[in-house]
C-alpha cells in the first residue's frame, strides 16, 4: 500500500535549537525523526499521529513517525522531515557535476510500518 | 649589511640621474657606508632604482574578492604554482592575495595602495592586505558618499564633519579620504538607479550638492594635515563632454591639493550638435590645468588593450557598462558609505571609444610638464592589469614602439587626438623613475620612500639594462625590502611581510558619541564593533599628519612612526 | 545563577549567517556557563546556552581518549602519508582558523572544500555566471519596500532576518517598518515565514525555475503562455501582478534559500533569480541575497576565495589551486572514493552526507576538530576537542552579506581553537614533508 510522495529536507526552529544540545542527543534525534504528512494522506493510508511509517528514496530507506499537517501548511502528496542522518540517509551521492546533493523534493515511497 | 655596487643609479629624489655609485644597506635603511665585509650586490650593467609605488591600484577588499570570485575563467589559464617559500595562487586581471604581492614585487614595486574601501568593510581590506605578500600598503576610505558625513556638512557643523572624517579614518586604519562620483550614491540606491551629473544638483534626500562635499573633503583632510590629500574620482567618469566637471572639481580645490585620480577617464570633450556617444579628446585642456596649478596632482589611469575588470565604487558607472557588455554585473551596496560596480571588460584597439582611450592616456603623459604631478596607473585593474605596466614603460620611452602600436588602432580615434601631431617626446628613465616611484612617494607623503638618500627605506629594485624597455621593466633581477633580499636572479628566494601604512590624525573624541547616535539609528552593526583594532595591523606603520610631524623634536626619520 | 557573573556587552551569535552582534551575555563564572543572551533569537538562546564547558576528553585516537600534542601529531602524520587528503568543513569557525587550513591545503596538494558545496554553492556558481546585484542588510532594513523570500523558512532558521534586518525592522526610509513594506513569501509549502506575508505563492515542488523564468519573461514584458498555472500552481495573473510590484517598488530585495539550491536545477534556479534581480535594475533598484546558513560561511568563501581565487571546490594536487564542481567538491570526491584521508573541521558529514559519502569516510582515517561529539567524531581515527568561536575564541566572521565582525569572547575554555590545533598541525605537517610535497609516485612522463 506504498504511494508515491515528495520529501522536502529542512530546517525547524526546534532542529536548530536541540542542534545546539548535540546531535547525538535525544531531543535532536526525535526532532529529526519526525515525518510531516498532510492529513488527508496520512486518513487514506490509515495513520494517526506518532505511527510509524517506510520511507524510502532510491538510495536508502528510513523509519520515521509521522507527525500530521493541515492541508493548507502542507499540501497533499508532500512530505517534511528536519535535516539530520536520517533525512540525509535518502539522499543520492550523485551531484550531477554540482557538489550538490538533491536534499529537497526527493520522489520517495511511503508505507506504514510495523 | 648589503653594497650594491657598480649599478647605474637613478634617484631623481636626491638629483642622481644614472651616475655609477654604490648603494649602502644596514638595518633596513639606505646609509652613507658599509663595513667592507658586508655582502654585495654586483649591479654592472644595471638600473638601480627605488622600489615602485603604486599609488592606486584595487587589490584588496570586499570588492575586490567579488570580482575575483565572479572570474574562474581568468584565473584558469594564469595559475602560479607553490615553491618552496612562496603560496600558490592564480591570475588574470584579480589575482589572488599572495600572486598579487609576489607579482608587485616581481615588477620591482614595493609598495601599493588600494584605492577604495568603505569603512564597514575595513577589515576585510586588512585580512586581505595580510596575505597580500612583500609589499607595503594601505588603503584609502571612501567618504564621498557617507551619509553620516551628509548629515553632519548639511547642517553646516564642519568642526563636527572634521572630526568625524578624522574619526572614520582612525576607526578604519585608512590613509586618506576618497571620494568616489560624490552624491551619486544617494540617487543610485534611492531613487531607482539615478545618477548625479551636475556638481550644483541637489544630492538626493539631502541639502547639499556635489560641489559642497567636495570643497568640504578637500578642506578638511588639509586641516588634518594628512600626508595624501583628498583623492577624487570625478563625477561623470566616462561621459563624453566630462573635462567640464574635471575642470570644475579641481577648481574646487582653490589652492588646497586635492589628487585627482585615472584622470584620464575624465578628459573627454563632445562632438558638438551630436548626442552624448562620441567623445572626443580635452587631454590638452586637462593637462594645461595640472601644468599651472601646482596644487593638483593626478594619476593617469592609462587603458591598455586586452582584458580588464571594471571594479568601481562608481555604482551607477558599473551598470552603465554592464549595459554595454550585456554580460555579468555585479553591484553591491553598502549602507550610509557606498556603492560598486564589477563588469568584465575588454579593451579593443579597433574600438573607436577604447582608442580614444588610450590615446588620451598617452596624451597625459607626454603632454605633462611635471611629471612629479602625473604619474603613472591603469587603475588597476580597470584600465587594464598592473602587469602592463613594463609594457606602458615601453611605450613612454621608446618613440618608435610608440608609433606601431598607434598604427595599429582605430585610426579615426588617433586624429582626434594629438599624438600623431607631434608628440614625439621620450621619457627619460629618470622621469620613468618619478612616475614610478619618487613621484608617487611624495605624493602620498612617505618621506622614506621613492628614493635613495640616506635614511630612506631600503626598497629597492636593480633592473637589467636592456633596449626593450618593456623586457627590461617586466622583471627585476634584484628587488630588496626593508634591506632583505626578496628576489635575486628574478626569482623569489625569501617571504617578507610588509607594513601596513595608516593615519591617526587628532580629534575631539567627543565626535565618537554623534558617530555612535548614527549607529543606533540606521546601521546594521553596533557601533562598538565597527571601528577596527590593532590586531589586524599586523606589522604597520603610522605615518604622522602635519601636526605630529612638527610635534616630534627631530627632523630625522623617528623611530616613533615605526612599528 | 551564582553571583558571581558578568556581562559580556555587543557579542556576536554565530548561529546563523545573521551573525548578530548586539548579543549581551551574562555569563555565570562559577557554573562556566552563559546564563542569559539578551537580543538573541530562540536559537542563539539556545546556542549560548549550550555551549558550556563540558567535561570532554582532550582528543580522542581510535577511540582511545589521547592528549591535544598525541592527536596533533597522529594527524600530521595522516595528512603527510595521503596522495589525496582532503579538507573540509570550516563554516563554523573563525577566519584565523579558515587561513591555517587552506595553508595546510596548499602545503600537502590537497583538496579543500567548505560547506558551502552543500548549501549556496550553486548560488556561487549561478554568481560566476551572472553576477549578483546586492546590497548589505542595513540598506534593505533602511530602504526595501518589497522584500521577496523564496525557498527558505526564516522565521524558523534566521528570525532575526525579519526582526532585525527586513520585515519588521524600522529603517531611515522605512520608518513604519512592516506598514511600509509589501513582503511576498514563495515556497512549496506554508510556513511559518507565511505569517508575516502579505502575500503567499505556493509554487508546485521542482518548479521554481519556471516561474523565475516566467517572471523575467514578464518583467521584460513578454508574454508568457497561462499553462504556466498547470505546469508550476501559480496563475499568471498572480505572475503578473508580482512581476508588476517588483517593478514598481522602490527597492526591493530577494532573499533566497535552500529551497532553490538544493531541488531539481540547483544552479540554475539560484541563477534565474540572480538574473532576474539584475534584469529589475533596468525599472528600479533591486537586489538579491542568498541567506546563508551558517555563522562563518560567508568567511570561508571569502578566505577561500582571496587566497585560492575561487571559493570552494578547490584541489591543489597539481601545486596550483584548480576549481570544479563536481569533481572536487567533497560529496563527490567522497561518493567515488577518491579521497585517502580527511580533515574536517567544524562540521558533520557524518550526519548530513550521501550513504555512499559517508561508507568512505568509514573506510579512510579521518581527523575532526569539533567541540562536540558528533557523528562524524564517531567515525573518526583522530578527533581533537576544540573551543567554540564567538564562544570561548575571539577571531573574524562574516555576515551573510560580507560584513566583517570581529568576535567577542565569553567564556575561556581549556581547549584549543582550531585555529591553534590547525596551525600545530600545519608546522608538523611542514616537518614532515620537508617543507616541500614530494609526492611518492613515479613521475608519468609529462614535460614540467
Amino acid at each position: 500500500m506504498s504511494e508515491t510522495m515528495i520529501l522536502i529536507g529542512g530546517r525547524s526552529s526546534s532542529q536548530g535549537t536541540s542542534l545546539c544540545a548535540g546531535k547525538l542527543g535525544t531531543e535532536y534525534v526525535e526532532v529529526s525523526s519526525t515525518l510531516e504528512m498532510n492529513v488527508e494522506d496520512m486518513a487514506r493510508l490509515g495513520l494517526k499521529d506518532n505511527d510509524r511509517v517506510r520511507v524510502r528514496s532510491a538510495t536508502g530507506e528510513i523509519v520515521v513517525r509521522c507527525k500530521g499537517r493541515a492541508a493548507k501548511d502542507l499540501p497533499s502528496g508532500l512530505l517534511f522531515i528536519a535535516y539530520g542522518p536520517l533525512s540525509s540517509a535518502l539522499m543520492d551521492g550523485d551531484t550531477a557535476g554540482s557538489g550538490m546533493p538533491l536534499s529537497k523534493n526527493i520522489e520517495v515511497q511511503i508505507e506504514p510500518a510495523a | 649589511m648589503l653594497r650594491i655596487v657598480n649599478g647605474r643609479v637613478y634617484d631623481p629624489a636626491n638629483g642622481v640621474d644614472g651616475e655609477v655609485r654604490d648603494v649602502c644597506i644596514a638595518d633596513g635603511r639606505i646609509v652613507a657606508d658599509v663595513a667592507p665585509e658586508a655582502g654585495r650586490i654586483d649591479a654592472r650593467g644595471m638600473a638601480v632604482m627605488p622600489g615602485g609605488v603604486d599609488m592606486h591600484c584595487h587589490i584588496a577588499g570586499s570588492k575586490v574578492n567579488l570580482a575575483r570570485k565572479l572570474q574562474p575563467e581568468d584565473h584558469r589559464d594564469d595559475v602560479l604554482a607553490r615553491t618552496a617559500v612562496t603560496r600558490s595562487g592564480v591570475g588574470g586581471t584579480v589575482p589572488s592575495t599572495f600572486t598579487t604581492g609576489y607579482r608587485y614585487a616581481m615588477l620591482g614595486y614595493t609598495t601599493a595602495m588600494e584605492a577604495a574601501v568603505p569603512p564597514i568593510f575595513a577589515r576585510h581590506t586588512l585580512e586581505e592586505l595580510h596575505d597580500t605578500p612583500i609589499i607595503d600598503k594601505g588603503f584609502y576610505a571612501l567618504m564621498g558618499n557617507n551619509v553620516l558625513l551628509f548629515k553632519l556638512l548639511e547642517k553646516g557643523r564642519r568642526e563636527e564633519f572634521r572630526n568625524a572624517v578624522a574619526w572614520l579614518l582612525c576607526a578604519s586604519k585608512a590613509y586618506t579620504a576618497k571620494l568616489v562620483n560624490p552624491g551619486g550614491d544617494e540617487a543610485w540606491k534611492g531613487r531607482r538607479n539615478a545618477n548625479v551629473t551636475q556638481l550644483d544638483e541637489k544630492i538626493e534626500s539631502f541639502d547639499l550638492t556635489p560641489r559642497q562635499v567636495i570643497g568640504a573633503l578637500i578642506e578638511a583632510v588639509d586641516e588634518l594635515g594628512l600626508p595624501h590629500p583628498a583623492h577624487i574620482h570625478c563625477n561623470n567618469l566616462g561621459h563624453s563632454g566630462n573635462f567640464e566637471t574635471t575642470l570644475e572639481t579641481m577648481r574646487i580645490a582653490d589652492g588646497h591639493r586635492a589628487h585627482i585620480t585615472h584622470i584620464q577617464f575624465h578628459s573627454y570633450g563632445q562632438v558638438a550638435g551630436k548626442s552624448s556617444s562620441e567623445p572626443t579628446s580635452k587631454a590638452r585642456e586637462i593637462a594645461d590645468y595640472v601644468n599651472t596649478h601646482p596644487n593638483i596632482s593626478a594619476d593617469v589611469g592609462q587603458v591598455m588593450f586586452g582584458k580588464a575588470t571594471a571594479m568601481t565604487a562608481d555604482a551607477p558607472l558599473g551598470y552603465m557598462l554592464s549595459r554595454l557588455t550585456k554580460g555579468k554585473w555585479i553591484n553591491a551596496d553598502a549602507e550610509h558609505e557606498s556603492g560598486c560596480g564589477i563588469v568584465p571588460f575588454t579593451y579593443q584597439d579597433r574600438v573607436y571609444t577604447h582608442a580614444l582611450q588610450w590615446a588620451i592616456g598617452l596624451e597625459l603623459f607626454l603632454m605633462a610638464k611635471d611629471p612629479w604631478r602625473m604619474v603613472l596607473s591603469t587603475d588597476h585593474p580597470n584600465g587594464g592589469s598592473f602587469m602592463s605596466y613594463p609594457k606602458l614603460i615601453r611605450l613612454l620611452m621608446d618613440r618608435e614602439f610608440r608609433k606601431q602600436e598607434m598604427a595599429k588602432i582605430n585610426p579615426r580615434a588617433l586624429r582626434e587626438t594629438a599624438l600623431a601631431d607631434g608628440l614625439d617626446r621620450e621619457y627619460t628613465m629618470s622621469e620613468i623613475a618619478i612616475i614610478t616611484r619618487a613621484g608617487p612617494a611624495r605624493l602620498l607623503g612617505l618621506a622614506r620612500k621613492g628614493h635613495l638618500g640616506v635614511g630612506a627605506d631600503a626598497d629597492i629594485t636593480i633592473y637589467e639594462e636592456q633596449d626593450d624597455k618593456e623586457a627590461m621593466f617586466a622583471t627585476a633581477r634584484y628587488v630588496i625590502k626593508d634591506g632583505q633580499l626578496i628576489i635575486e636572479d628574478h626569482e623569489i628566494r625569501a617571504d617578507h611581510e610588509g607594513r601596513v601604512l595608516h593615519v591617526a590624525p587628532e580629534h575631539d573624541p567627543a565626535i565618537a558619541e554623534v558617530v555612535r547616535a548614527f549607529f543606533e539609528d540606521y546601521y546594521s552593526i553596533r557601533f562598538e564593533n565597527y571601528p577596527v583594532d590593532d590586531s589586524y595591523l599586523g606589522k604597520h606603520e603610522q605615518v604622522p599628519t602635519r601636526q605630529q610631524a612638527a610635534a616630534v623634536p627631530t627632523a630625522s626619520e623617528s623611530s616613533a612612526a615605526d612599528h | 545563577m551564582s553571583a558571581n557573573t558578568r556581562v559580556v556587552r555587543n557579542a556576536t551569535c554565530t548561529f546563523c549567517g545573521c551573525v548578530c552582534d548586539d548579543m549581551h551575555l551574562t555569563v555565570d563564572d562559577d557554573t562556566h556557563k552563559i546564563v542569559k543572551a539578551e537580543n538573541a533569537c530562540v536559537l542563539g538562546r539556545a546556542w549560548f546556552k549550550e555551549h558550556g564547558i563540558e567535561q570532554r576528553p582532550q582528543a580522542l585516537i581510535e577511540g582511545r581518549e589521547a592528549s591535544t600534542e598525541e592527536a596533533i601529531e597522529a594527524a600530521a602524520r595522516i595528512l603527510a602519508d595521503a596522495r589525496f587528503p582532503m579538507i573540509y568543513g570550516l563554516s563554523d569557525t573563525t577566519c584565523e582558523a579558515q587561513r591555517q587550513a587552506v595553508a595546510i591545503a596548499d602545503m600537502i596538494g590537497g583538496n579543500i572544500d567548505t560547506t558551502t558545496s552543500v548549501c549556496h554553492g550553486p548560488s556561487g556558481m549561478a554568481f560566476q555566471a551572472v553576477g549578483e546585484s546586492t546590497a548589505t542588510l542595513g540598506e534593505i532594513r533602511n530602504r526595501a519596500d518589497l522584500v521577496i523570500f523564496w525557498g527558505g523558512n526564516p522565521a524558523e532558521s534566521h528570525p532575526r532576518l525579519f526582526t532585525r534586518y527586513s520585515v519588521t525592522a524600522k529603517g531611515m526610509y522605512i520608518p513604519n517598518g512592516k506598514k511600509d513594506r509589501t513582503v511576498v513569501l514563495v515556497d512549496v509549502r506554508r510556513t511559518p515565514s507565511a505569517a508575516v506575508a502579505d502575500i503567499f505563492v505556493q509554487v508546485k515542488p521542482r518548479r521554481d525555475f519556471e516561474v523565475l523564468w516566467a517572471l523575467r519573461a514578464l518583467v521584460k514584458g513578454r508574454h508568457v503562455d497561462p499553462a504556466i498555472d498547470q505546469l508550476t500552481g501559480v496563475p499568471l495573473a498572480t505572475l503578473e501582478d508580482l512581476a508588476a510590484r517588483m517593478k514598481a517598488c522602490r527597492f526591493g530585495a530577494l532573499m533566497f534559500g535552500m529551497g532553490l539550491s538544493m531541488t531539481r536545477g540547483r544552479h540554475f534556479n539560484s541563477g534565474a533569480l540572480l538574473a532576474l534581480a539584475s534584469d529589475l535594475n533596468q525599472y528600479t533598484h533591486f537586489v538579491a541575497k542568498p541567506v546563508r546558513g551558517h555563522g562563518n560561511v560567508t568567511g570561508a568563501d571569502n578566505v577561500v576565495s582571496w587566497q585560492t581565487g575561487f571559493p570552494f571546490g578547490v584541489n591543489m594536487s597539481r601545486g596550483y589551486p584548480r576549481f570544479s564542481p563536481g569533481e572536487f567538491t567533497t560529496v563527490d570526491v567522497l561518493s567515488r572514493g577518491e579521497a585517502d584521508a580527511a580533515l574536517i573541521v567544524a562540521a558533520d558529514p557524518g550526519s548530513n552526507f550521501p550513504q555512499a559519502a559517508i561508507d568512505h569516510l568509514r573506510r579512510i582515517p579521518v581527523i575532526v576538530l569539533d567541540p562536540k561529539e558528533t557523528h562524524t567524531s564517531r567515525l573518526a581515527k583522530v578527533a581533537i576537542t576544540t573551543s567554540t568561536y564567538g564562544i570561548n575564541v575571539g577571531g573574524t566572521v562574516y555576515r551573510m552579506d560580507d560584513v566583517p565582525i570581529t568576535l567577542r569572547p565569553a567564556l575561556p575554555s581549556p581547549y584549543p581553537s582550531d585555529e591553534s590545533v590547525l596551525k600545530r598541525i600545519r608546522e608538523r605537517v611542514g616537518e614532515l614533508i620537508g617543507g616541500k610535497r614530494i609526492p611518492a609516485m613515479e613521475r608519468i612522463g609529462v614535460a614540467a
